[in-house]
């Protein structure tokens, strides 16, 4: 008998540990986007305030988060706070209010304070489906070409800021210096 | 029998409450309504993952089904639409993803672990068989004999 034989099964083991470990810090809600490294899809949508008209040409020239956001979507709320201590800070925010009603939104943005420097109303939707969108809160960081860079899907707490976001919005904001 | 009635009303309530989501769109023609259902079973709903885009509930469902209804409108064939539902949520919403080099694991994984279990089990029953021959004849030697008539006494005795 070979000896070396003896160690399939510990082999076999380990193989499976090792998957099943992984799998116990994987999160299935979690979809790998297939917008990265392709430009914001075209859109021609009104602002939430106001009666601009907002198109993807908006969204150049800086690197931003993009926000799907909304007045019926519970985690927005605590998310909220967040976006507007980072809004303070400096960081870019622009904002897709994703199938909402336009009068809530109004009064979401005034009561709470809008941490967004563009506000874009999607009533039906469309924009979001462009985007890949299955749910809010999501966010999107754009460089300053306007293109995808970059998802995450959920809310945005510090620690997510700290940990995941802060960085590759510095590399980006780097990027874009001459 | 009273019991029985009550448990077949109460399954004839119930059996509205278990539909799925039922839109009402109009068809060109039955090929379109066939094509429509085969397209939104063939498709994962992003939201509610283990469920396909005709069976949920979920928001994001209806306006997928919204958006192939109005492809199949315009006439788009069914590879123009899986591929502009997986431009945006990538392979994830195909029941049958493409073969890729990524997803080729998914296709001939089980194949090769079959493969491999049938390897390992013709390998065992070929040892199997050629052990007794190699323990030489199946008769018993002398001492092996006197051990078993030993112990058959031994037995008997008792």
């Amino acid at each position: 008998m070979k000896r070396w034989l003896m160690l399939v099964p510990l082999a076999v083991f380990l193989g499976m540990a090792w998957f099943l470990y992984r799998g116990l810090y994987l999160d299935p809600t979690e979809l790998p986007s297939a917008m990265i490294d392709k430009p914001f899809p075209a859109f021609s949508l009104p602002a939430v305030e106001g009666d601009k008209t907002l198109t993807e040409a908006d969204l150049k020239g800086k690197p931003a988060l993009v926000n799907v956001w909304a007045t019926w979507c519970i985690s927005c709320r605590v998310e909220h706070p967040v976006l507007t201590k980072l809004a303070e800070q400096g960081v870019v925010i622009y904002g897709v209010n994703y199938k909402d009603v336009n009068a809530d939104a109004k009064k979401w943005l005034k009561d709470f304070h809008n941490p967004y420097q563009l506000d874009i109303n999607d009533a039906d939707g469309s924009l979001g489906l462009n985007l890949g969108v299955y749910g809010a809160p999501e966010t999107f960081l754009i460089d300053s070409k306007g293109i995808i860079r970059h998802k995450f899907v959920g809310v945005i707490d510090e620690t997510v800021w700290r940990e995941q976001l802060a960085s590759r919005y510095q590399a980006l904001v780097d990027e874009a210096k001459p | 029998m009273k019991r029985w009635l009550a448990a077949a009303a109460l399954g004839l309530a119930l059996s509205g409450v278990a539909q799925g989501a039922i839109d009402t769109y109009e068809f060109a023609n039955d090929a379109e309504r066939a094509r429509f259902r085969e397209l939104t079973q063939e498709l994962r709903c992003p939201k509610c993952q283990n469920q396909d885009i005709a069976d949920s509930n979920a928001p994001i469902a209806t306006d997928l089904r919204r958006e192939i209804y109005r492809m199949l409108g315009e006439g788009k064939d069914n590879q123009q639409i899986l591929d502009f539902m997986v431009a945006r949520y990538g392979d994830f919403v195909l029941y049958k993803p493409a073969l890729t080099s990524k997803t080729a694991v998914l296709w001939f994984g089980p194949f090769a672990l079959l493969l491999g279990g049938l390897v390992l089990i013709g390998v065992i029953v070929g040892r199997r068989r050629r052990a007794p021959q190699a323990a030489g004849s199946d008769t018993l030697s002398v001492e092996e004999r006197q051990r078993l008539d030993t112990l058959l006494d031994k037995t008997k005795d008792d």
